[in-house]
């Protein structure tokens, strides 16, 4: 028998990753590459004709006011949605992350809303949420004397998209902090018990800070996914409406290439996506690991 | 005696605690059941009630005929099934390339994959539209499926995985003369049974919830999918039938929470492991 060095086979590892880096160019570069391209261009009303404008998109864009307004939505909408998800799950983390009979079941009831689709969870908050025959606004009628206007105010109908991706993205986060609070041991909690630490205490000085590297991970993800995931939950509640409060950038872009048929304008919407997403990335790896606590 | 007694307390507390918690993160999820059982006098009288009278069918039948819901989860479940099926076959070979073998441009090749992350379906899809469909593959299932088979999170954790088998293991099955891609789906296909699975169940899931580009490449109703019969029970049920429209989500939503369910412990490692999602 030859004995076989699988160096020699010099052609077998291209051989193994061309496969994916052919869906990958074709369907994923590719395709970038010509979103910055698109960008430039504009379409001539009437025609397929593409005419070469600069930065044109990009002008129109940023002195366009709707655009701004979905901007700052949209950084709004995800600031709110981070710092309640984080904080409600971080809580119910910390409930989970306890030595009992049956933990499991709770731990998997709280992961259960992250595997749901955004439009079956935009879906199920309409009906809660709808003010005949939904059941929050019989509860608030009943408890406060309140009746809130969810979909069809504004204001409401932001906070409405706010629960549904909270509500949704909840164990992503839940599954990361457990993962963080198993990793601080108990030597450290039985110590700050003996020095006479309360609950919150414990809870505040301890559990919070020697999360910080899983909170900052979760903080970039978050920022990622709110945008990006945000799609379905909002075409299914709201449409952008009413009168563009929830108009986030990401249903922007698709109703400017899909009903407004302007492929130029959204493909630079998508460019100033990429560069979001680029920076965000680029802060994630520079400063991931400072200011974390390590045992 | 008394500590034991304190801690009995506490530990009911607890679990009052989380049951009342859990209900409430549950509580869409379970009105959305009962009110699909309800017929529309329950469903419209006052004070709203939160279990059904009786289990009233109708609501599933004239979903399941109002959006052909038969169609749209079968085209769900082949889409799905070639993605997860895909990814994972791509991932593997690509992931035992950076495994185990050294080669030329590795490093730059393993980073233009992991670069994609960067790249979610927002920032093409536009170019991807007109893209797929001069290929004429709009409104078909290779254009369904095909921006979706490869993935850089499958092929990184299939590379983490292969690196945790033994080097020693390669080492001896080349001496006995073990080819390359014997060794691979002899020995180190089989040793990746959890993995195989976190991954499958993940990227199951993945096509299963996918919106966006369905709604954008598909626009025939026999090639639709489980996720835009959710806005079709919206925009073609008769004025707000929520009876209606919670039994057609139920149905769309019955297959994720089945795999959820039977894979959760694979699922929670697969994310847990899992930088973006597609």
């Amino acid at each position: 028998m030859k004995e076989q060095d699988y160096d020699s086979h010099f052609s077998v590892p291209y051989l193994l990753i061309l496969p994916s880096m052919i869906i990958l160019t074709l369907f994923l570069y590719w395709p970038t590459i010509q979103s910055v391209i698109l960008s430039l261009y504009r379409t001539a009303p009437f025609g397929s004709r593409r005419i070469y404008s600069g930065f044109d998109n990009y002008i129109n864009l940023f002195t366009d006011p709707v655009y701004r307004a979905s901007l700052v939505r949209s950084a709004v909408f995800v600031l709110i949605t981070i710092f309640g998800g984080l904080a409600v799950s971080l809580v119910l983390s910390v409930l989970v992350n306890q030595k009992l009979k049956g933990i499991k079941i709770y731990r998997t009831i709280f992961f259960i809303p992250y595997a749901i689709s955004p439009t079956v969870a935009g879906s199920l908050w309409v009906f809660l949420l709808n003010p005949v025959a939904g059941h929050i606004n019989y509860f608030l009628d009943l408890l406060f004397n309140v009746q809130v206007p969810w979909l069809t105010n504004g204001f409401f109908a932001f906070i409405a998209i706010i629960i549904a991706t909270i509500w949704k993205n909840m164990g992503f986060n839940i599954i990361f902090f457990l993962a963080g609070l198993q990793s601080i041991p108990d030597s450290v909690y039985e110590s700050a018990r003996i020095d006479g630490a309360n609950a919150f205490q414990i809870f505040r000085k301890i559990t919070v800070p020697l999360l910080s590297p899983t909170t900052f991970y979760l903080i970039i993800m978050n920022i990622i996914f709110t945008i990006f995931q945000s799609f379905g939950i909002v075409d299914i509640m709201t449409q952008g409406g009413p009168a563009d409060a929830t108009n986030i950038v990401i249903y922007k872009l698709y109703r400017d290439m899909f009903v407004n048929f302007r492929p130029g304008l959204a493909a630079a919407q998508s460019v100033i996506l990429l560069i979001l997403v680029l920076i965000v990335t680029f802060f994630h790896f520079k400063y991931g690991s400072r200011g974390v606590h390590y045992q | 005696m008394r500590k034991s007694r304190k801690d009995l307390i506490n530990k009911i507390f607890t679990h009052l605690l989380l049951m009342a918690i859990s209900f409430v993160v549950l509580m869409p999820i379970l009105l959305a059941i009962s009110v699909s059982f309800q017929p529309r006098n329950q469903i419209f009288s006052y004070p709203p009630s939160l279990i059904p009278n009786r289990f009233y069918f109708g609501n599933y039948i004239n979903a399941w005929n109002l959006v052909n819901m038969d169609r749209l989860l079968l085209n769900s479940l082949l889409a799905s099934g070639i993605v997860m099926i895909g990814k994972l076959a791509l991932g593997v070979l690509s992931g035992y390339a950076f495994s185990h073998f050294e080669f030329k441009y590795k490093k730059t090749l393993f980073f233009a994959i992991l670069f994609t992350l960067m790249l979610p379906m927002q920032v093409r899809v536009v170019p991807l539209f007109e893209f797929v469909s001069n290929l004429g593959l709009a409104n078909t299932y290779s254009g369904l499926v095909l921006p979706f088979l490869a993935s850089a999170t499958t092929t990184f954790l299939m590379r983490q995985h292969f690196l945790t088998i033994p080097k020693s293991l390669m080492e001896s099955a080349q001496l006995d003369g073990c080819g390359p891609f014997r060794f691979l789906f002899q020995i180190l296909i089989p040793l990746s049974g959890p993995t195989l699975a976190g991954l499958a169940t993940v990227n199951f899931l993945v096509m299963w919830n996918a919106y966006l580009w369905p709604l954008i490449i598909l626009n025939s109703d026999e090639m639709k999918v489980a996720q835009q019969g959710v806005k079709m029970l919206f925009t073609s049920a008769s004025e707000r039938d929520w009876g209606l429209i919670m039994a057609g989500t139920i149905m769309v939503v019955i297959p994720t929470l089945v795999v959820f369910l039977l894979a959760q412990k694979f699922f929670v490692k697969g994310i847990a492991t899992q930088g973006l999602k597609e």
